[in-house]
């Protein structure tokens, strides 16, 4: 597979009064055509940063400091902010956390389809009257795409008259309109409840599997993850801490925060046994001194882990962040 | 039963529901129909007025009211000092306190949401050199400031409009600036930056449309305000010139007669009073009905 969006050393930093916080430290990653990359982390980690850089997004005082983010061979740090703009929405689409309030509430959900599909689509027909319904016509098949019953009718409605999955569906026809390479998901679920989260899950394997485009799908749910994903990638502070294909991650995690991850979800197989939770907080991301950041909450933490780990090979097409990685599986 | 058959609720903008609310509320739609019946007024008034407001006839010199000895019901409100027929002048004075403070909010209001969208959505300098503008504007006194800009461009409708407009775009710009600044933070926006919206279709489409009831509230509730400004700069002799009847002046004409002829004065002065209260009065419940922190 063709590599889509590759992604090194990027570095955002939020230069805030108590300091400078990098949120991002140095996050290298790499997306394939039709591929479906897991984003886990807790909040605070990185995982929305990191993809708010690629897609531009990053406001004041955040700033992307260092790195390059190739998308399908060019570098998107280096293009005038009018290409960006063409991109997006276009070649990489991104669906909100909140689904809520993600709509436009003063304009019906025909409009703000139809509104993407003028923006970034070039096929449609010159003439007035033809344009308009080719826009009713994708709009009506796109709200058919994501399973909302009579799209005629549903497109003059206003974001209110919907309930929150359908939004969510909503969200995900307007990213979905342009026929986007690359989908990025952010936490698509967290304001559904679980019913109408396995639906929206689903409605995005299906429609990726149509479509042919990549996702990335970021949640802190290693459930969804193990369910959706090809590839996973842990973060945690502002750095990926364990990356590679989901089943051999979730299977024999090679990082002591993924192992944790992991050891706190409730499971049926594990009745009666207390859930063992991650003791400790997550670091100020001030002045991180550059040594291992999960060394104050690690199980395994020695003296010597007191140094900058890299990236380190942990067996084919996985990489971790622990020099202790061959003893996590065990 | 095929889902298309389920019946939908017909499409329901939160602006209709707002509406729907406004209609219910009985004392606002009494001024509404106050400010109606004023603007018809004006509009129609040549085939209102009784009389031709400019005929002068010195033997009707301070004529009284229909109703009291010595008044002709062919001019029911008396005569002025010019024996001018006070009731077509107020009905002709309807036209220039109606289409001042028109002209002066609607100028006003555009001005005002393109410079507030502006500021609030850019920030930056753009929003300090904005924001400062109006800090300065609000330091002077409005009814000063106008006088002092009609003193320097003369008398005149159009001048009239301009001294008005001059400030009155302050107070929209800072409404919808400050709305601004709290809807460029919401998820939608952010999406709509996610789907390669640019600045323009950002400002006009995603903000403007969200925050248009409180500048549509705040603007009802500035036009009273200026048809008094505008009532004030006539009756200081600042405003529309004669013989063109305007309520101002009109106030102005009868106060060296207040005593033996009160009619002169009082019954402009109450047109002012009648057509601003209705104003105020419809507007309190446009507010109610659309500010959302006032429903139930």
């Amino acid at each position: 597979m063709t590599v889509l969006l590759e992604v090194s050393s990027l570095r955002t930093e939020f230069a805030t009064r108590a300091g400078l916080v990098r949120a991002v430290d140095g996050v290298s990653l790499r997306v394939s055509r039709g591929e479906c990359l897991g984003v886990v982390g807790e909040s605070g980690s990185g995982k929305s940063v990191t993809f708010a850089s690629v897609m531009g997004l990053v406001r004041p005082p955040g700033k992307v400091t260092g790195g390059t983010i190739f998308f399908d061979g060019r570098d998107l740090r280096d293009i005038a902010p009018e290409e960006m703009r063409a991109i997006r929405g276009r070649d990489i689409a991104m669906t909100m956390q909140d689904a809520l309030t993600a709509l436009n509430p003063a304009l019906t959900v025909g409009e703000q389809l139809g509104e993407v599909l003028v923006a970034h689509d070039e096929t449609l027909p010159a003439g007035r009257a033809a344009r308009r319904a080719a826009i009713r016509d994708k709009s009506v098949e796109m709200l058919g795409l994501v399973g909302i019953p009579a799209p005629e009718t549903r497109l003059r409605q206003y974001p209110h008259e919907f309930s929150g999955g359908m939004r969510q569906r909503i969200m995900i026809a307007i990213a979905l309109a342009c026929r986007p390479q690359l989908l990025i998901a952010d936490e698509p679920t967290t304001a559904l409840d679980v019913t109408i989260q396995a639906q929206v899950l689903e409605l995005i394997t299906d429609i990726r599997a149509r479509l042919g485009m990549a996702v990335v799908l970021i949640t802190h749910d290693l459930g969804v993850v193990a369910e959706h994903c090809d590839r996973v990638m842990v973060m945690y502070a502002g750095q990926v801490v364990e990356e590679g294909p989901t089943d051999q991650v979730i299977g024999a995690p090679r990082h002591p925060y993924t192992r944790g991850l992991l050891a706190s979800i409730p499971r049926p197989s594990l009745r009666g046994q207390p859930i063992r939770p991650i003791m400790g907080q997550v670091p100020d991301l001030v002045g991180l001194p550059a040594q291992c950041r999960f060394h104050s909450r690690c199980p395994l933490a020695l003296p010597s882990c007191l140094v900058e780990v890299p990236m380190m090979a942990a067996g084919p097409g996985r990489r971790a962040r622990c020099l202790r990685l061959e003893e996590v599986a065990a | 039963m095929s889902d298309a058959a389920l019946s939908l609720p017909p499409a329901d903008s939160l602006f209709r529901r707002n509406l729907r609310d406004f209609r219910r509320n009985r004392l606002a739609m009494a001024s509404l129909v106050v400010v109606l019946v004023f603007v018809v007024m004006a509009v129609a008034a040549p085939l209102i007025a009784p009389q031709d407001p400019n005929e002068t006839d010195l033997f009707r010199r301070l004529q009284p009211p229909g109703w009291m000895a010595g008044g002709d019901w062919a001019f029911p409100f008396g005569c002025d000092a010019l024996g001018r027929d006070i009731l077509s002048r107020i009905i002709y004075g309807a036209r220039i306190s109606i289409f001042i403070g028109l002209a002066v909010i609607v100028l006003a209001t555009g001005v005002g949401i393109a410079a507030g969208l502006a500021a609030g959505y850019f920030r930056g300098w753009v929003d300090v050199v904005i924001s400062r503008i109006v800090d300065i504007l609000l330091g002077f006194p409005y009814l000063i400031f106008a006088i002092g800009l009609m003193a320097m461009m003369g008398p005149g409708l159009l001048n009239i409009v301009l001294a008005l407009a001059y400030k009155e775009w302050v107070i929209p710009c800072r409404v919808v600036r400050g709305e601004t600044l709290a809807v460029r933070e919401l998820e939608y926006v952010e999406a709509a930056r996610a789907l390669g919206a640019g600045p323009r279709h950002i400002m006009g489409r995603e903000i403007l449309p969200n925050i248009l009831s409180p500048v549509i509230v705040v603007s009802t509730i500035r036009m009273a305000h200026v048809i008094i400004l505008e009532a004030s700069l006539s009756f200081l002799g600042l405003g529309v010139q004669p013989p063109t009847a305007s309520w101002g002046s009109m106030v102005s004409d009868g106060r060296a007669f207040i005593l033996e002829a009160w009619w002169v004065s009082t019954f402009p002065g109450l047109a002012i009073l009648l057509l601003v209260l209705a104003i105020n009065v419809a507007s309190q419940g446009l507010r109610d009905a659309f500010d959302p922190r006032f429903s139930e």
